[in-house]
This record gives structure tokens, C-alpha cells and sequence, in this order.
């Protein structure tokens, strides 16, 4: 009976531990609860990881260094969401409520699963969630998606900006003209979700538009570049994500199509991506929302405050100022910015999932506010309302040298007028199925 | 000719009418009692949401995988695929067909799942074991090929996901945390009292003699193959009403790939750990599969929270939960649900032993 003995007595530890003993972060009555759904372990840990690292790295930056947001200090904790929907619900569930009276202002759902999943229990619990280069496209009807923000870069914008540097490229939109633009894509929804824009962009445009699809997950891709080969497009748009991404650059490669004719999307433009592909990346264009590199104002600062004083959440130094690294300073810098454009109204004190929706529908972060928060150049000016939840829609090209990601643009933006009828027939259809009576955007204050 | 009379032994007047002594389940009706009646009021949205929903659906999903498998002894490793069958047609059922109630949408989504696994189930006439199972793994991928490939099942959303459309039943709005509660109770409540049923009567005594010898059973007079044809279509069809409830009453959304082959393999995992061929069983592998991560990580957290580095945290719980995993079944290989019946006996002689 050992055995049995030594399982009570471990059951018996782990519901002692459970429920007896107290959270080490405990909240104070003015502080502000920033739940993190992370994903440490599983498939994506790798790209996770540095990105928790720069939403931590910011907090505590706001925390020790500008004394919180008026005065409001974070206090924030952690829960595995593995990159998966249930483990995702079950996070949200867990800290919907707060931390120790410390409120939830603003959600990341962080994954495309969970933000899906969420959408509907955050609108029911009204706690805003932000979805930065991810999530529903069709969200950005705020009048039917309250509660979503897919902030700065959907992937209707990103299909857009891509055809706007190709015409760039070419010098001029006329040029696009009979041009052939092929798009090698991750046989997914994520992947699926740029043909609706690009094919209204060809017509708009006149370019010839070729799909052409990688199952799942895309470790052999000899038939999809020998298409490619056949089709002998200008571009080539790359919208794989994990592995299937450094495997179409190396398979290219050896097809003889040139990295600087590929340009990688959001999901596609990371270290992570291109390292594996060795000397088969050099040249290859990427085009970010957040780009790459640690010379930005707010490292500066980051890394004299945070970073040299060893209180940096990064265990591997070299990640600072990689491309998810910078994603989860601005993912956190765009929450800190609306909790402040919240406080605006509603005062210098925590806030509620209600009005920190409230604070996301009025943020305006223009360049000049940019420069005071250290991230110009880095960030693109956002300003959001209720009728536009994406608000930038533009994204820089960056370039792999070999070493380390090099911009070679400005921001590209989007031509979100043309897209938005597309947007709005979709939010419509859902706002249909679901009975939904869109709220009245020019009621909105 | 020799007229042979067969005579029957005269029945005698105090032979048992019943061969099993009737108990009332008192225990049973108490948790029953219980689950309808105190949680809806003690629970709050977290336990709703993220842990009884998830752990019935679980549990009829291993139900299901349970008839097929545990029963009829046709290994699968397809039940996610099935279970995308049942959410997708139940989408489709409440979107297309203006008015349609809400239970007939998800037993036509359990048909259609069943008449799916029907005909993935023709196979299993002539091949067994290890191959059978590759052909449900076939079945798994391209199921969720399927539902990738063609827009007309997720209404042509942009990101292929499909969300619950309405959740009413009569007028009253099940969309609340205690709606999706009841509805997932209620559901899974008449599917396992059917299931305890079936696997009495004269199909799930068929299923166990295929089980145990499918040459020795087709001597007896079961037709095996038809028999192994109507398990899939069972199984499917509670597969498949635990994909729609997945979708609709705990996800709230879903789309093919929440129906991978990592879902197959947990409920796979759950009627293993919980004990093959046992209706109970799936309830206990499905607490274990789904809750235990659980109390692993808030025990985590309080334990180690912020002391520790978080990424460890996180590698720490999974290797604790796979030792637990380890440890149980090489203590007992038929299950949990045999362990606790041991246990029971062990108890009930205490400390007497014999």
C-alpha cells in the first residue's frame, strides 16, 4: 500500500497547495490586473516566449521607471494557454473576474484559436479584447464587434500593403498591369483569408492572381515551387507560418526563384523564420507591423532601466529587440495607451473591461505622442473609433541580411478604402446569423 | 420417428424474478439530483465554462469512442473527425433550415455524423486491428481537409470558423454560462442512460462477442460485419452530438482544426485511462484528462508562482501530469474505473483480509 500512501499524500499536497496558500502577486486596491494567457510550452513556445518577454520588460518598465499610468500600477499573472481554445477559455474564465479587486481592462487573447473562441464571451462579459495582427477581419466593424480589436494590421490590410510595395516596386499602379503575383499560402483559414482582397485587388489592378496552396504543416514543398517555376510570377507573396516558412525559402532556393522577389507576410517575418533557412534567406523581404531591431527610443530605456539592472523577463539576451519581442512591447504599449485614454474620462484609478473599451475606441496615439512614449518608428499612429477597430493599417519592409532584419521601406499603407466595402458585406453577414442589431456609431461618444 | 420432447426444468415458485437484486442507485440519483439542481445555483462562470462543460462533452465523446472501441473492439483514432461531422452539420442544420429547434438540429447533426461514420465503418468488413485504425486515421484527415477545403460549410467566413448560431430552446435563451450547462447536462444525461441500455440489449451483447472473438461470434449466428457497421454509425452519432455541443455549448466557435488528430488522441487517452468497455469509466478518464492539468497549474502558480521561472512552471506540470499518467496505468492497465472498483473491495473487507 505504498504506493496509494504516496498518492494521497502528493493529491494531498497539490489540494493544499491549490487552495491554501496565497498568489505572490497580490493587488493593492489602485492597481490595474494585466492577465497574460501565455503559451510557454507547446508547438509556438519559441515564438511566445520573447514576445511575454517584451509585454513584462514594458510593464515593469511603466511600473518602477513612470510609477504605473497616473499613478495605477499593473499587477499581472500568467496562465498556460497552450496556443489552443480550451486552455484559452479556461484563462479568460479565470481571470475575467480580476486579480485581489484589481480589475481587467483589456484582454489578449494571444491566438487565433482563443481570440475566436473569446469573441463571444467577451462581448457577454463587455471586456475588450485586442487581436494585433491576427483575429476576425471583419471585427473591424466595431459597430457589430464591440468587443474585438484587431488592431493595426488585419490580414485584408496586410494583402493590401504587400500589392501596394509590389506597385512601389514597379514603380507606379499602372505597371501592376499584366504582371503575375503568385501567393504560396498555408492551406488554412489563417492562410485563406488574403484571396477575397487579392482577388479584388487583381481586378482592380489588372495583375494576374495565382494561388497556390501548402498543406499542412509544409515540411515538403517540391511541388508547390516547381508551380511556382512553371508560372514564373514577379512576386511571390509567402503566407506560411511555422515550419513551412523556412522550407518555401530553402525550396525556392533550390528552384532558383530569388529571395528578394518573396515577401514573407506578418506571420512569416520573424528571426525564428528565416534563421533555419541559412544562406537561403539572404535577401528575403518581410513586411511587419512591428519590425525588428533594438534602436529604437524605448530600448533605450528599457535596457537601462530593466534589462541592465537583471529585471528583464528575457532569458535569452539576444532576443531583445527581435521581431516578437518588439510585438509584445507594442501589443502592451497599446493597452497601456488606452487605459490612459480611458483614465481621461473616467478618472486616475483602475479600470473596468467598459471602460477600457471605452479608452481603445478613443485612442489616438499620434507622432508626436510616439516620440514621448520612445516608440516612434517602431509603432506605427493609431487612432481608433468605433467604426474603425483597426485603425493604422500599415506595415514596413524589412529585409534579411543574413545576420539581423534591415527596413527598407517607411510604413506602406494599406488602401483600406477599397477593401472596406469587402469588410463590411462580411461583418453584415455575421451580424445576420448571429441576430445581432449593430449599435449606432455616430451615438458613440 | 422418436418424438424428442425438450422439457424445460419446471420453474420453481420461489425462483428470483430477477437474476440481479434491483438496487435503487441512491448515490447515483443524489449526484444526478445534485448536478441539475445545486450547481446551476453554486456555480459560478468559471466552473461552468471552463471546467463541468468541458469535462461532459469529454466525457459523451469518450462515451462515444467508448461503444466502438471499449465494446465493439474496433480501434479508431478518427473520433475527432466524427465529432467535426456533428458540429459542422448542426451549424449547417440551424443556418439553412429557418426555425428549426434546437434539439432536432443536433440529433440531425448526430445522424448525419452517424450516416459519416457508417461509411467509414465499411472497412472494418474486412480488415481488423492496426488497419482498421489507419483507415480511421484516414477518415480523421480527411475530414478535416473537408472542412478546410470548402467554404460552404462555415458560410463562407473569411476565417473558416463556425460560431453558434442561436441557442434557444421553446423561446428560452440558453446562451448563459447555466443555459449551456443544462443543455450539455440534459444531453448527456439521455445519451448515457440510452448507452447503458444499448450495450444490455441484444446489440451490445453482439458487440461484445465481436469484441472478444469475431470468428467465434460469427458462429453463433451475429452478423459481424453488420454489427461492426452499426458500432460506427452509434459511435458517430454520439461523436458527433459531442462535437456540436464542443462547438456550440462550450467553444462558442470552432473550426476544422479544432477537431485535429490531438483531440482524437485525448479521447482516445480518456477512455484508456478511464477504462475500456465501461460506461462510468469515460466520466472518470475525462476528469483526469481535463481537470487534472488544471489543479496541476493552480498548484503551480501558489506553489512556485514568480519564484520560478514561468516557462519551468509550465514543463514542470506536464512532466508531473505525464508521470501520473504512467504511474496509473502500469498500476492498473484496465483503468481508473478499475482501480476505484478495487479499491472499493479492498475497502469493503478492510481491514480483514482473507
Amino acid at each position: 500500500m505504498t504506493g496509494s500512501s504516496k498518492l494521497s499524500i502528493l493529491a494531498a499536497a497539490l489540494m493544499l497547495s491549490t487552495f491554501g496558500s496565497t498568489s505572490l502577486a497580490r493587488a493593492a486596491p489602485n492597481e490595474q490586473f494585466f492577465p497574460l494567457a501565455t503559451y510557454r510550452v507547446g508547438a509556438y513556445a519559441s515564438s511566445g516566449i520573447p514576445v511575454w518577454a517584451g509585454m513584462i520588460d514594458y510593464l515593469r518598465y511603466i511600473n518602477e521607471v513612470e510609477g504605473g499610468v497616473n499613478g495605477v500600477k499593473f499587477v499581472w499573472q500568467e496562465c498556460e494557454s497552450e496556443w489552443t481554445a480550451e486552455k484559452g477559455i479556461e484563462c479568460y474564465e479565470r481571470f475575467k473576474k480580476g486579480l485581489d479587486g484589481a480589475p481587467v481592462a483589456i484582454y489578449h487573447p494571444n491566438g487565433a484559436p482563443a481570440a475566436y473562441a473569446l469573441s463571444d464571451k467577451a462581448a457577454a462579459d463587455r471586456i475588450p479584447l485586442i487581436t494585433l495582427g491576427y483575429g476576425r477581419t471583419e471585427a473591424t466593424d466595431g459597430s457589430v464587434f464591440p468587443h474585438n480589436f484587431p488592431v493595426m494590421l488585419t490580414f485584408y490590410s496586410e494583402a493590401s500593403v504587400f500589392i501596394n510595395y509590389v506597385a512601389q516596386q514597379e514603380g507606379g499602379f499602372d505597371k501592376l498591369k499584366g504582371k503575375k503575383i503568385a501567393t504560396v499560402y498555408h492551406d488554412s483559414a489563417y492562410g485563406r483569408e488574403t484571396q477575397g482582397p487579392l482577388d479584388l485587388l487583381a481586378k482592380k489592378y489588372g495583375f494576374e492572381n495565382i494561388q497556390i496552396p501548402v498543406a499542412d504543416p509544409g515540411n515538403e514543398q517540391s511541388a508547390q515551387w516547381r508551380q511556382v517555376r512553371q508560372a514564373k510570377p514577379d512576386w511571390v507573396f509567402l503566407r506560411t507560418w511555422g515550419v513551412s516558412t523556412p522550407v518555401a525559402i530553402k525550396t525556392a532556393a533550390r528552384f532558383g526563384f530569388p529571395a528578394n522577389r518573396i515577401v514573407g507576410d506578418i506571420w512569416a517575418s520573424s528571426n525564428e523564420d528565416v534563421l533555419p533557412a541559412g544562406d537561403a534567406g539572404k535577401g528575403y523581404l518581410a513586411l511587419t507591423p512591428y519590425p525588428g531591431g533594438a534602436e529604437f527610443e524605448i530600448h533605450k530605456r528599457i535596457k537601462q532601466h530593466i534589462l541592465d539592472k537583471g529585471k528583464s523577463d528575457l532569458k535569452d539576451p539576444k532576443s531583445f529587440g527581435s521581431v516578437y519581442y518588439n510585438s509584445g512591447l507594442i501589443n502592451a504599449a497599446i493597452a497601456v495607451e488606452a487605459i490612459r485614454a480611458g483614465q481621461k474620462k473616467f478618472g486616475n484609478r483602475p479600470l473596468t473591461g467598459d471602460e477600457g473599451r471605452w479608452g481603445l475606441e478613443n485612442l489616438n496615439v499620434d507622432d508626436a505622442r510616439l516620440k514621448q512614449i520612445g516608440f516612434h518608428g517602431l509603432m506605427q499612429p493609431l487612432k481608433l473609433s468605433c467604426n474603425d477597430h483597426e485603425g493604422g493599417g500599415a506595415a514596413k519592409v524589412q529585409q534579411w541580411d543574413g545576420a539581423k532584419w534591415n527596413l527598407v521601406t517607411d510604413w506602406v499603407h494599406a488602401d483600406r478604402k477599397t477593401l472596406r466595402p469587402l469588410i463590411d458585406a462580411k461583418s453584415a453577414a455575421y451580424a445576420k446569423e448571429k441576430g445581432i442589431t449593430p449599435r449606432d456609431c455616430s451615438k458613440e461618444s | 420417428m422418436n418424438q424428442l420432447v425438450h422439457r424445460l426444468p419446471k420453474p420453481f415458485d420461489n425462483a428470483p424474478l430477477e437474476i440481479v437484486p434491483h438496487r435503487v442507485p441512491w448515490g447515483l440519483s443524489g449526484l444526478a439530483v445534485f448536478a441539475f439542481f445545486a450547481v446551476p445555483w453554486l456555480g459560478s462562470d468559471y466552473w461552468l465554462n471552463a471546467i463541468l462543460i468541458p469535462f461532459l462533452v469529454l466525457s459523451l465523446a469518450g462515451l462515444g469512442l467508448n461503444l466502438l472501441t471499449g465494446y465493439a473492439g474496433q480501434t479508431s483514432v478518427g473520433a475527432a473527425g466524427f465529432m467535426a461531422v456533428g458540429a459542422f452539420a448542426t451549424y449547417g442544420l440551424l443556418l439553412r433550415v429557418p426555425g428549426l429547434p434546437l434539439p432536432v438540429a443536433l440529433i440531425g447533426g448526430g445522424l448525419i455524423a452517424a450516416a459519416v461514420g457508417w461509411v467509414f465503418g465499411i472497412p472494418s468488413a474486412r480488415i481488423k486491428g492496426f488497419y482498421l485504425m489507419v483507415t480511421t486515421l484516414a477518415a480523421q484527415f480527411f475530414l478535416e481537409w473537408v472542412f478546410t477545403k470548402f467554404p460552404w460549410f462555415y458560410n463562407n467566413a473569411s476565417s473558416g470558423t463556425i460560431s453558434a448560431p442561436r441557442l434557444e430552446l421553446l423561446g428560452v435563451d440558453l446562451s448563459s454560462p447555466v443555459g449551456r450547462y443544462l443543455l450539455t447536462l440534459v444531453t448527456v444525461a439521455l445519451l448515457t442512460w440510452v448507452a447503458v441500455n444499448l450495450v444490455r440489449s441484444q446489440i451490445g451483447r453482439n458487440w461484445m462477442a465481436i469484441r472478444d472473438m469475431d470468428t467465434a461470434a460469427a458462429v453463433i449466428g451475429i452478423r459481424v460485419e453488420r454489427d461492426k457497421r452499426r458500432a460506427f454509425a452509434v459511435s458517430s452519432f454520439y461523436l458527433g452530438i459531442a462535437g456540436a455541443l464542443w462547438a456550440f455549448a462550450y467553444l462558442g466557435t470552432a473550426s476544422a482544426g479544432s477537431f485535429d488528430i490531438n483531440r482524437s488522441f485525448q479521447i482516445l487517452f480518456i477512455i484508456i485511462i478511464g477504462g475500456m468497455g465501461s460506461i462510468a469509466g469515460n466520466f472518470i478518464g475525462a476528469a483526469f484528462i481535463s481537470l487534472l492539468p488544471i489543479v496541476l497549474s493552480y498548484a503551480g502558480q501558489a506553489l512556485l508562482g514568480g519564484s520560478v521561472d514561468a516557462g519551468q512552471i509550465q514543463n514542470l506540470q506536464k512532466m508531473i501530469f505525464g508521470t501520473l499518467i504512467i504511474w496509473f496505468l502500469v498500476k492498473e492497465p484496465d483503468g481508473l474505473v478499475r482501480l476505484i472498483a478495487s479499491l472499493r473491495e479492498k475497502l469493503a473487507v478492510w481491514p480483514l483480509r482473507f
